[in-house]
């Protein structure tokens, strides 16, 4: 730890963006957080640490969760937290072996909300094969949280023969996507009830480990990158990748896919869905030659029938996001600027 | 989805196009300009330009409410938040609008009561859901936005709701574009008229433009084919020599306007005798205040604000892109001191400011540099 190391982060205040997932929590991060408390420059930042511990290697991580409502359709506080970190575990290609769980709840709490809420994170950490060995609790006055908020951290066992880097993307490179986008955040905006809209659509808050699986035994070392695109979205994961690998990822409109009921509330709303958080998805990136049977291997998987390749990597312009309209015309895809949707995960 | 796949059809848009590129004369150089900013918003997002041969230019006009808002309106609004007494709300466009102190969104950083509601409806529901609380909109927008605050004050008044107020910022697009057609530095062949607004005041307003001025206007709705199709329907009025008023949005605008919404605007507001436009300057008869029989719902009158100018960061040629002079790009600050995240001008904020919507969709679009790490 350098403690004398420059810092450049210049902005007067913390904002809800800084939480967004989007440039300013890059700022956060990139000119507060690494070059104060990040030992070695691991450089880029991967969803979960690698750490040597005596002769085996782990990785490591950690999420907090503040979403608001607690439960919304589709799922609650209580499995997201299990499952983002299992999911942060899992992009970065480990299977999640144990968490611990700190709870910080408000006074005033009904008992049985709190009840509720861990019995769903028992349900998610079995479904998703990880044990919960450990944590703590903190209460705060009546008034200072929403209720509760979550943090659960987590070690998983690297997969064998999965060597993922931005670094290693190539030029004609496939990018795979698990299923339909911007479920989650639709979700919880519509749970609020503060618009008045109604649709039949659920969170897709879900273990993403048994796609990490799928594409290590399909593509093998041709599995280049992965990512789950929770808070920013499509957009945002996409973005660091073409920042990080140095190229250019190209999408086709038309390939990528958004239910109707969400398509409809985000042309209501004048939002992006390749902005909005997802909970359950992945994105990869897979050698040409594996990219059939990639796509195939997740198609099989319960919940992975809408997967498809939405683009591919090119050379230029470098560390763009460009998306390819059906009639012909492009436009830039950028990372999420500010925070449409505050408090979804 | 119904009513909007069907303004996305490839097919029909590779048609469409190509109908473009037939009608242009390769001989002349076509400057059209989009009312609207939501036209501009869709002409960036669907990247429409690459379809459009050369000699076609698009020129973004005034009709981003949130772009011509002058920095001294802001900051009014903001003074009156301060009173701890009231929720300050306004559509989310309006959160990150920097004013002298910093926006909406910095001000509820640090624990002022503002709150983004969907509709003025929900302010007036905020206000009888807090009785002890004073509940301020701060009004943006044209004739578009103007008809649901007006029917929420009527309904204000009909429930004898006395803790909310209308700091009204509605401006009129007519004036406007009069201003455009004025200006010396300005070369518009045609207008594709605004679409939202035409809803409520319908094409007649526009006659004068085509009848005075020799210009085509041809009022458009805001999916990829209705824009491409205005351009034909201008086109061919070009072509022709003629200049007419034509409504391409028929499906959404009638002739003659939305009566009850124009009678409910007549209700509640009067014109100003000039309002500010950012960059544009004082315009005479283009805004709308609370008539006085609507004094008792007037933040202006129930606040005391400091009614400052304030001038708008000198390197920033907002005024200039804003009446279509000079491209966003052209801009001194564009991409630069200027960014979506840290905007110093309104038009790189709203998701209607054609500086918003040229940073976002199209910055690195031909920008062959490697961005460094």
């Amino acid at each position: 730890m350098d403690s004398s190391a420059r810092i450049r982060f210049r902005d007067p205040q913390i904002e809800m963006a800084h939480g967004a997932g989007g440039t300013a929590s890059r700022r956060l991060i990139d000119h507060l957080f690494a070059p104060l408390l990040l030992n070695s420059a691991s450089d880029p930042l991967p969803d979960a640490a690698t750490v040597e511990c005596g002769a085996a290697s782990v990785a490591f991580t950690a999420d907090s969760f503040v979403v608001k409502p607690l439960r919304f359709p589709g799922g609650s506080i209580g499995e997201l937290a299990v499952n983002g970190t299992v999911n942060d575990l899992g992009v970065s290609g480990a299977r999640a072996v144990a968490l611990v769980v700190t709870y910080i709840l408000e006074a005033g709490l009904p008992g049985d909300v709190l009840e509720r809420e861990v019995r769903a994170m028992s349900r998610a950490a079995g479904a998703a094969g990880v044990a919960i060995v450990g944590g703590d609790t903190k209460v705060v006055e009546n008034g200072k949280a929403d209720g509760m908020y979550i943090t659960t951290a987590g070690i998983g066992s690297p997969i064998p023969g999965v060597m993922l880097s931005a670094r290693s993307v190539r030029p004609g490179d496939q990018v795979l996507l698990s299923g339909f986008i911007a479920d989650h955040g639709v979700t919880i905006l519509l749970a609020r009830g503060e618009l008045d809209l109604d649709a039949e659509i659920c969170s897709d808050t879900r273990s993403v480990l048994p796609f990490v699986e799928a594409l290590a035994q399909s593509a093998g070392p041709g599995l280049r990158w992965m990512r789950d695109p929770t808070r920013g979205g499509v957009a945002t994961s996409l973005n660091e990748l073409a920042r990080d690998c140095r190229l250019s990822i190209h999408l086709r409109e038309n390939k990528i896919p958004v239910r109707d009921a969400v398509r409809g509330a985000c042309e209501l709303l004048g939002l992006d869905a390749l902005h909005i958080a997802n909970e359950g998805q992945i994105l990869a990136v897979v050698a040409p030659e594996h990219a059939d049977a990639a796509l195939e291997s997740l198609r099989a998987i319960p919940g992975g029938s809408a997967a498809c390749i939405i683009g591919e990597v090119r050379e230029q312009p470098a560390g763009t996001v460009i998306c390819a309209t059906s009639y012909g015309g492009t436009r830039v895809v950028d990372m999420l600027v500010g925070d449409p949707l505050p408090r979804i995960c | 989805m119904k009513f909007v796949d069907e303004f996305r059809e490839p097919e029909l848009i590779t048609r469409t196009a190509a109908e473009i590129r037939r009608l242009a004369d390769p001989q002349r150089h076509y400057r059209l300009m989009e009312v609207c900013g939501g036209h501009t918003h869709a002409i960036y997002r669907f990247g429409l330009k690459d379809l459009l041969p050369e000699n076609i230019e698009l020129v973004h006009g005034p009709g981003c409410p949130v772009c011509v808002l002058p920095m001294g309106r802001i900051d009014d609004g903001l003074a009156i938040a301060s009173d701890p007494k009231v929720i300050f709300t306004a559509f989310g466009d309006m959160m990150r609008v920097p004013g002298a102190n910093g926006s909406p969104l910095r001000h509820k950083a640090r624990g002022v009561d503002i709150r983004i509601v969907y509709s003025p409806a929900d302010a007036l529901k905020l206000a009888q859901a807090n009785p002890d609380r004073h509940v301020m909109f701060f009004a943006i927008g044209f004739e578009t936005t103007a008809p649901s605050t007006a029917l929420t004050l009527l309904r204000a008044r009909a429930l004898g709701v006395r803790n909310f107020s209308i700091f009204s910022n509605h401006v009129t697009i007519i004036p406007a574009m009069r201003a455009i057609l004025d200006s010396p530095d300005m070369r518009i062949d045609a207008f594709i008229g605004p679409g939202h607004v035409s809803t409520v005041i319908g094409c007649r307003p526009y006659e004068w433009i085509a009848a005075n001025e020799h210009k085509p206007v041809v009022v458009s709705g805001f999916e990829p084919l209705d824009i491409l199709q205005a351009i034909v329907m201008i086109l061919r009025q070009l072509n022709d020599g003629r200049a007419e008023v034509e409504n391409q949005y028929k499906r959404v605008v009638p002739w003659e306007g939305n009566r009850a919404a124009l009678k409910a605007i007549q209700e509640v507001f009067q014109l100003r005798s000039y309002f500010e436009w950012r960059g544009m300057g004082f315009i005479s008869q283009s805004a709308l205040a609370l008539r006085d029989s609507f004094g008792e719902w007037d933040a202006e009158r129930i606040f005391r604000t400091p009614g400052l100018r304030v001038t708008d960061p000198k390197a920033a040629q907002c005024g200039e892109v804003l009446k279509g002079v000079l491209k966003p790009s052209q801009c001194k600050l564009f991409g630069k001191e200027c960014t979506p995240e840290m905007p110093v001008g309104a038009l790189m904020v709203s998701s209607e400011g054609a500086c918003a919507a040229c940073y976002t969709y199209e910055r690195r679009k031909y920008d062959l540099v490697t961005v460094g790490a």
